[in-house]
């Protein structure tokens, strides 16, 4: 048994409570896929082809029309609470420091919530040792608005880590930076995997991203998505900026692009 | 240098400015005072007149603050409720459009067959002049909060509360703060009307009376002590504005950390 299990799922988005129509949208038809505990995949695909849907299925905030997700053997049916989710936006409550943004979901997740505030010095210490990983220590009193985009991203980063979920759930997390920057980060993450050894699902349509940072890239065709390809990349670790320029990863890159374009066009 | 002494005197001089123009005015044409007092008229009435200034200006002051008070309360409550739920949404915000559209002066006479001549009368029509600004802004920005951010919440297991206390709340204050701005001063506008219509102490009452006396300095006299209250309730909810949402007004010319810093911190 998988650690995620996702089975013939369809989702259509509608009119909750009506009857589905040929108007409605089938964002997802007939998709599975297994995700072992503590792997590192990534869902590329074209836009719009129901990426982030797949993950929102697995982070329980939706439910599928037909078919079953099932996470250590349940199935899901409310919003999972093991589970940190970074967006393309870094989404920082401006009126709150670097720190107490990497601290909320301590104040939220059971079984920190309760303890929230007589564990507030060793749950400060954890969000300095999480921002010192990424490259923002020092940072940790500045407001959100005093960091570039970058460093946004790095402190969402933590933000999904600090309550130590077993599966971390990101939606395009460096679509908006430079590549320079996106590079950095691709690092960083890949130090966090390591370093957390939770399982990652990643979602973009950056194929060298994918094929970077993930132990299992899946390419999904244009909506309705489903999974047309997945393959695992024997690429040894840590991998660096070298690393992208070797031929077995620039073939890598070319095959998904390939799959990517017969996904268009079937 | 120069420019920095105009910026912050510019408020000042333009005052007078409208002022002298008023005084020019009343000299140019030979305005008679009991259509339009002279400046020096007004504030010669106001010193006059101070003692029964103070006591209806500070009646009308009480009024406004109870009005304004519970339209607070009532706006905050009615903004997070539309603001968060749609079904909330549907069912009350046409009623308050409806509500907000009644021209508010028309009510007064109704109120005084209710609750009789009194502060009654005053702070309700306080209170209905003011309620709308503030629960339309704070329902903005709880209808506006980030999907992302809610989907993040959502995941960790938040509740409806726990959004409410620790984005929703805080992301409103701004535009909380915002609204009261404009309620304070359209308070200020519902409590002289039903003073006007049906008060038996207030400025506004002072004002009918002086107008039906053709006492035109004092009615002045009695704008400027109302302009003041204003002024004053205005300056303390930007006050209180800038203490406790001085998070959402960046100061001008601040360095946004840059990639140096990021470099030695060890990226």
């Amino acid at each position: 048994m998988s650690f995620i299990e996702i089975s013939n799922v369809d989702l259509v988005y509608g009119k909750p409570g009506e009857k589905s129509t040929v108007n409605d949208t089938l964002a997802v038809s007939d998709t599975s896929i297994t995700i072992e505990d503590g792997e590192f995949l990534a869902l590329v695909g074209p836009s719009g082809c129901g990426k982030s849907t797949l993950l929102k299925l697995i982070a329980g905030l939706i439910r599928p029309s037909r078919g079953s997700v099932k996470v250590s053997g349940q199935e899901v049916t409310c919003p999972l609470k093991i589970v940190g989710m970074a967006f393309q936006n870094a989404t920082l409550l401006p009126w709150r420091n670097i720190r107490d943004n990497v601290m909320l979901p301590l104040e939220i997740v059971e079984p920190y919530r309760g303890r929230h505030r007589q564990d507030r010095a060793k749950n400060r210490e954890r969000a300095d040792i999480l921002l010192e990983k990424v490259g923002l220590a020092g940072f940790a009193e500045k407001m959100p608005w005093q960091l570039s985009g970058g460093m946004q991203q790095r402190a969402q980063l933590c933000r999904a880590l600090i309550h130590e979920p077993s599966i971390l759930l990101l939606d395009e997390p460096f679509a908006a930076l430079d590549t320079f920057t996106r590079e950095d980060l691709w690092g960083v993450l890949q130090e966090l995997w390591e370093f957390r050894k939770c399982t990652i699902i990643i979602v973009t349509h950056e194929l060298r991203e994918a094929a970077f940072l993930a132990g299992k890239v899946s390419v999904m065709s244009s909506r309705p998505g489903r999974i047309i390809k997945t393959s695992s990349v024997d690429i040894p670790r840590p991998r660096t900026l070298e690393t992208t320029f070797e031929p077995q990863f620039v073939e890598l890159v070319q095959d998904l692009r390939h799959h990517i374009s017969l996904g268009k066009t079937s | 240098m120069i420019g920095h002494l105009c910026e912050r005197f510019a408020p000042w001089l333009t005052a007078m400015a409208a002022v002298l123009l008023w005084w020019a005015m009343v000299l140019v044409f030979d305005v008679p005072n009991y259509v339009l007092p002279s400046p020096w008229e007004a504030i010669a009435a106001l010193y006059e007149y101070r003692f029964a200034l103070s006591v209806h200006g500070l009646s009308t002051l009480w009024t406004t603050f109870m009005g304004f008070a519970v339209a607070v309360v009532v706006g905050m409550i009615l903004g997070i409720l539309v603001g968060s739920s749609r079904l909330a949404y549907r069912a009350l915000y046409p009623l308050l459009i409806a509500f907000n559209s009644v021209p508010k002066a028309a009510l007064v006479p109704i109120f005084v067959i209710w609750f009789g001549v009194g502060k009654v009368p005053g702070v309700l029509t306080a209170f209905m002049l003011s309620f709308f600004p503030v629960v339309a802004n704070v329902a903005t920005a709880f209808a506006t909060i980030e999907p992302e951010l809610l989907e993040v919440m959502r995941s960790l297991g938040a509740t409806k509360r726990d959004i409410t206390l620790k984005v929703g709340i805080p992301r409103s204050l701004p535009y909380f703060f915002a609204s009261l701005k404009i309620a304070i001063t359209l308070a200020f506008v519902g409590t002289v009307i039903a003073e006007i219509v049906a008060g038996n102490s207030g400025i506004g009452n002072v004002m009918l009376v002086a107008s039906s006396n053709f006492n035109v300095p004092l009615v002045f006299a009695a704008l400027i002590v109302v302009s003041i209250m204003g002024v004053g309730m205005y300056s303390v909810s930007d006050f209180i504005e800038r203490r406790l949402t001085s998070w959402s007004v960046r100061p001008q010319g601040a360095a946004v950390a840059d990639r140096g810093q990021l470099a030695s911190a060890g990226a």
